[in-house]
This record gives C-alpha cells, sequence and structure tokens, in this order.
C-alpha cells in the first residue's frame, strides 16, 4: 500500500512501478486527494504539507481492506518518539498509539492478537540505524530510486531547509530558486522532504558520507518533525507511520 | 576516543545489548544521555533540541536525561515511561542501548528492556544506596538471565566522593547479585550529572582506579543468549509456516536456535513425536551446508508427515520436553493479582495456546530474596506458578533455552500482555547458612 500524498518525487512514484511490475503484486493506493476530495479530511490549500493529513487516509485504506497489521520501514534511531516504540506495536479502534500504555514485548516473542477494529504496526527495521541501511543495500546490491543519490536540480531555501521546486514548491516572494547538488535522505511528501548538499553518488560515497554526519537524518530534512519539540509522537497518537 | 555519530567499531567486535536499571531518579537516563553526549554520538541537532526542552523546563544548563526521555509525559514528570532505544558505536564496539524506566508502575517496560540484554547496568544513587526498586530490578534482570552486571554508584558528587559510599553500594549490590547467580559484577564511581568515570576517568576518585562506565562496557562478555543448553545435538526449530512448493513438497520455515542443523540430521516433530531426517536447509539464496542458532531457514523432511506452525522440529539427539503441565517462573505486570484458576493465554515459541493457572506455588521475597509460598502474585511480584495449557507445549528449561524456555503470559479479554513467563523454578544461589 502506499498512501499518495499527491505531492510524490517523480523518481520515487517511478521506482514504486517498476518495483511493482517486477514482484508482479497489487499495489493498494490510498489517495489523500481522494480523501480531500470526499470532505473526508479538509483541504490545506495548494502548495501546504499533507504529511499530516495522510493518517487519516491511512486509517481509512486500513478499514476499507480489514488490513490486520501493516508493515513500515520506520527506525527507532529515527526519532526521539519513535526511540519508544515497539517492534510489533499495537493501534486501538482510532488507529490510536498510546505510549503510556504499550504492550511489553519480551524476547522475541511477538504477540500480535488483536480484536475488530484495532490493528498492529510493524517496524522489522527498529534495530537498524541509518549506517545499518546503506550497508545492507552495498551488500545486497539493491537498486534505489536515484534521488538518494547526488544531482542537480532547483532548489530554494525555506525555514532552513533546502526544498526541490516542484508545482508544489514554488519560490515566495524574496526566495529565489537555485541550481545545487543535492541528494535526500529520507523521502516523503515533497512539501516537506529537504534535500542536502551532497556530493555522494554512488553506495560507498553516501556510506563514507553518513559516517560522518553531524545532523541527523531527519533533523535538516523533515520540516514535518519541527512543529514543535512532540511532532512526531503527536502525529503517531493520531495514527501516523 | 570515540567515533562520530554513526561510524562503525573495527569489524569483529561482538554488540553489546545492555539495558539500564534501578530505581526512579537514581540518575539512568542521565547516564545514558552523559555516554552519548561524552562519546559524540548526538548529533547537532539534537543537542540543540535538548537544551531547548531544557530551557523550556527552566532547567539550569542542560538536562541529558531528555536524550532519551522523548515523550511529552517524560518531561512533563522528569520520568521515564518507556524504554528508549539507543545506538552506540566506538571504535571498539557496537551497542545497543535500552534506558529502562524506574518506576514501580513501569516495571513492565523494564522487563522488556531487559528481556534481550547481555548486561544490565544498575544505577544506584550512592548517597541513599540500594532501594526495593532497586532490588526488585536486579531479581528482574536475574530471572531473566542477565548473567553480568555493571553497578554505577552514582550522585558521587553529592558524597563529596566519599570512598565509604562508594564501599556500602558495592557491596550490596554484590551481595544481592552473588545470591542471584549473576557471574560478573563490578562497581564504577560516577557522576552522570558532571560525567566523571563516564567517558573519562575521573581527577575526584584517586582510590578507584578501575575502568569508565565505557571502559567496562567495551570490555563485557556478550552473547548471553548462548545458554547452557546450546551445542550439538540440541538444535531447535519451531515451526513458523509451512511452505507448499508447487508441484509437490513442503518445506518448514522458522528461526533455529539451542545448536546447529544439517541435511542428514535425525530430528523429531514435537509435540507428535514422529521421527524423521532432514534433507535440506535452504534460505532464499539457496541451500546451506548447516544452519546455526538464529538463523531463519526452511527445511525440508524425508517423510510426508503431518507439521504445523507452532510445531517444533528438534534434533532427535536430545530434544525438548512435551508438557501439558509444568512449573514457571512469572512476572506479574498488572491487576488484577494472579491466583489460582485464571485464564489466561499463553504464547510461546510460534503457538499460542489457552492456559489455567493452577496454583500459585511461591514467592520471591525481594528483602530475604527467599522463595516462599504463596497464593497470590501481585502486579510487580516474581514468583512459581503452576499452569496447564490447551495445546502440549514443548519446552526447555529457561536456562537451557531462552526461546523454548521463555513465553509471554496474555488477557484474553484484552489481549494485554500482562505476565513474562519463564519455564522452571529460577535458579538462586544457597543462601550462606547461619
Amino acid at each position: 500500500m502506499h498512501v499518495d500524498t499527491g505531492h510524490n518525487f517523480d523518481e520515487v512514484l517511478e521506482y514504486r512501478d517498476k518495483r511493482m511490475a517486477a514482484l508482479g503484486e497489487d499495489l493498494v493506493v490510498a489517495s489523500v486527494q481522494a480523501s480531500i476530495d470526499g470532505g473526508r479530511v479538509p483541504d490545506p490549500g495548494p502548495g501546504a504539507s499533507r504529511n499530516r493529513l495522510q493518517s487519516a487516509t491511512l486509517l481509512e485504506a486500513i478499514a476499507t481492506h480489514g488490513f490486520d497489521a501493516c508493515i513500515g520501514g520506520a527506525r527507532r534511531d529515527e526519532d526521539k518518539a519513535r526511540a519508544k516504540e515497539r517492534i510489533l506495536s499495537f493501534r486501538d479502534t482510532f488507529g490510536q498509539w498510546d505510549p503510556r500504555n504499550q504492550r511489553p514485548e519480551l524476547w522475541h516473542l511477538y504477540h500480535g492478537r488483536v480484536r475488530p477494529g484495532e490493528h498492529l504496526r510493524a517496524f522489522p527495521l527498529s534495530d537498524w540505524t541509518e549506517l545499518d541501511v546503506w550497508q545492507y543495500v552495498r551488500r545486497e546490491h539493491i537498486a534505489l530510486p536515484s534521488i538518494y543519490f547526488a544531482h542537480r536540480r532547483p532548489v530554494v531555501e525555506r525555514d532552513g531547509m533546502l526544498l526541490a521546486v516542484s508545482p508544489w514548491v514554488v519560490p515566495g516572494p524574496g526566495e529565489a530558486a537555485t541550481e545545487a547538488t543535492v541528494r535526500f535522505r529520507t523521502v516523503g511528501d515533497a512539501t516537506c522532504t529537504g534535500a542536502v548538499r551532497s556530493g555522494a553518488r554512488t553506495v560507498d560515497e553516501v556510506i563514507a558520507e553518513v559516517a560522518v554526519a553531524r545532523v541527523s537524518e531527519r533533523g535538516a530534512t523533515r520540516a514535518d518533525d519541527r512543529f514543535s519539540e512532540s511532532a512526531m509522537e503527536d502525529r503517531k497518537r493520531e495514527g501516523y507511520f | 576516543m570515540s567515533l562520530p555519530p554513526g561510524a562503525q567499531p573495527a569489524p569483529g567486535s561482538a554488540l553489546l545489548r545492555l539495558a539500564t536499571i534501578g530505581s526512579v531518579d537514581d540518575g539512568k537516563s542521565t547516564l545514558i544521555g552523559r555516554l552519548l553526549h561524552d562519546t559524540k554520538q548526538l548529533f547537532e541537532d539534537q543537542l540543540e533540541a535538548v537544551a531547548s526542552a531544557s530551557r523550556r523546563r527552566g532547567v539550569d544548563g542542560v538536562d541529558l536525561a531528555f536524550v532519551t526521555d522523548g515523550l511529552r509525559a517524560e518531561r512533563e514528570q522528569g520520568i521515564t515511561i518507556d524504554v528508549a532505544y539507543r545506538y552506540v558505536s566506538t571504535p571498539r564496539r557496537k551497542f545497543v542501548i535500552a534506558d529502562c524506566p524506574g518506576h514501580v508502575q513501569y516495571t513492565r517496560n523494564m522487563a522488556t528492556g531487559a528481556s534481550t540484554a547481555d548486561l544490565a547496568v544498575l544505577v544506584v544513587d550512592a548517597t541513599v544506596g540500594l532501594r526495593e526498586q532497586t532490588r526488585r530490578h536486579t531479581c528482574i534482570a536475574a530471572v531473566l538471565g542477565v548473567r553480568h552486571l555493571l553497578v554505577v554508584a552514582n550522585k558521587m558528587d553529592l558524597t563529596g566522593w566519599d570512598r565509604a559510599a562508594y564501599g556500602v553500594v558495592d557491596a550490596e549490590a554484590r551481595a544481592l547479585a552473588t545470591r542471584l547467580g549473576v557471574d560478573s559484577v563490578s562497581t564504577v564511581p560516577v557522576s552522570a550529572l558532571l560525567g566523571d568515570n563516564v567517558v573519562e576517568p575521573s581527577a575526584n576518585t584517586p582510590w578507584y582506579d578501575g575502568p569508565t562506565v565505557l571502559g567496562a562496557l567495551e570490555d563485557a562478555p556478550a552473547g548471553a543468549w548462548a545458554t547452557a543448553g546450546d551445542g550439538e545435538g540440541n538444535a531447535r526449530l519451531p515451526v513458523q509456516w509451512v511452505i507448499r512448493h508447487p508441484g509437490g513438497g513442503r518445506s518448514y520455515a522458522g528461526m533455529v536456535n539451542g545448536g546447529t542443523l544439517r541435511p542428514g540430521d535425525e530430528v523429531v516433530v514435537l509435540p507428535g513425536g514422529q521421527r524423521s531426517r532432514i534433507t535440506s536447509v535452504e534460505t532464499f539464496d539457496g541451500p546451506l551446508e548447516e544452519a546455526s542458532s538464529s538463523l531463519s531457514v526452511t527445511v525440508r523432511l524425508d517423510h510426508d508427515i503431518d507439521v504445523s506452525r507452532g510445531d517444533l522440529i528438534a534434533s532427535a539427539d536430545h530434544p525438548p520436553q512435551v508438557e501439558r503441565e509444568f512449573d514457571a517462573t512469572v512476572c506479574w505486570f498488572t491487576d488484577p493479582a494472579l491466583t489460582a484458576g485464571r485464564r489466561l493465554r499463553v504464547k510461546h515459541t510460534t503457538r499460542v495456546t489457552p492456559a489455567q493457572v493452577r496454583s500459585v506455588e511461591a514467592r520471591l521475597d525481594i528483602s530475604s530474596l527467599e522463595l516462599g509460598p504463596a497464593e497470590v502474585l501481585e502486579p510487580n511480584d516474581i514468583g512459581v506458578a503452576r499452569f496447564v495449557v490447551g495445546t502440549p507445549l514443548v519446552v526447555d528449561h529457561y536456562h537451557r533455552n531462552r526461546v523454548t524456555g521463555s513465553f509471554v503470559l496474555i488477557d484474553e479479554l484484552t489481549n494485554a500482555t500482562v505476565g513474562a513467563g519463564m519455564v522452571g523454578a529460577p535458579v538462586l544461589a544457597v543462601a550462606p547458612s547461619g
């Protein structure tokens, strides 16, 4: 399932479609635009981040398809709220995460019983770090979308972040688009995912760069984590991945 | 010396999983924050966020506990509610740190963090000594099988760097750990707040010539998951999934533990008891000559027998026991108290089965460390209970095999995890006579 905010990087959609074709599986696309069109979530306006809205779309899709569990790639090293997350994590009938009342998770015994309407999130990469992921990519020769490697593209600096210029990110008054060599450390909604200046064009170069990074993976690049001190926790409580 | 965030230690150094344990407010989170800070493992934006959170709450300086206390409620109350996992690399070693809550209400989360730890860092306020909750945590860590204890005599600055205060913590912790059968204990005099003896040796403790906390962790033995029962002929494969192949034949998927499985090995499928022989061991990448502990594989057998998820394929040399009724050590987490007759679900390896408590046999008194007769186990008690299960379970004593020896207890109505079980009675050292 892809929760599609409608603000995508082309390279990501291309990779997604190629990957699905190779696997021969059906893709469920849960569309935030459809949720807006159906009046189920308010339209934040053109160019505004739909990051937070996608929780509603995700929960709708989970209910529609009757999913018992959703497997995601979130890792504990990404964020201080995610550092508290279980590997198999319970969500109530409202899709809420209750960090004060998580199921104890002893040894490697993952207990997945839920009642109708409740569901689970599974995070098998919980104990991996950003560097572990890249070393695995190298070892297993995993193909990636090109935006994870250095490339030239027009960007605009906004709130200390480098946003890729796109139909949803247009330089405003006092802002200027510049061409820069960048790559992405995380990829989400294009309106809130920043690029980092980087010359790393290969997996080995990315590994060398990650090994000496002074800023965390999401710290330089995610506007959605900056709303408040507990931005991630607040979104996770609402059902965010 | 340390590496920048994300850098890797030399290959070959064993990963160490550690959990902080001890009473609330004795400084566990501050210690981990200090350890991360002084090993330069904090990214600039993370440090700035901690500094800003500290300023917002009127903290004088930077409250390093906020490095791991990341939940809003934790920062409001200044306590840890749930385990935070952090990842650290030094030139010598890679660590996974579980920073556990000390508050008695969140003992279940401490057990979560300690259940996978090679070593426990027991943090003690040296101005106070061992509290009841310090002893409870040490007992839980010990029954969970943590064999190595690093005691941190914290807040030494508040004792005026008093060697006698350090000596009291060391002696009390050592006596407790020895009685609980812990293999190794060492104690470091520390001020987590000021950083003394955490990463850098302190000038305030000239009477102490042992390692810093980091030094002790870098030298600590790993591999708590290798237990007494591991070895040739003790392999077990709890069946997680049955894979049917187009054109006929089945293979059985799961994670190996306890020993090594090879093609040609004589095995027994339990609880049924059918004997067979392994014809192949495979992963996604193809056939293997052998599969050692903690490798996920599929195996094929040379007989067409009925094997389902929840069954266990074991080496025929030393198979585990098939039990419908057994004693187990229990850490009970919630209200109401555990009593005879209580119906629960047990999740053991890949099987979930209904169970009933036949009797509560004993409770561990965490002051005297005696197992005494008991009728109930209150929340956060450790004790022994006798269980009857709906489907026979294939078990080993927890001290022989942590995978086949462990289970969790699930409430039938709410599906909450309400207790942790370990097959067999706890192994305590014999009390000194007189």
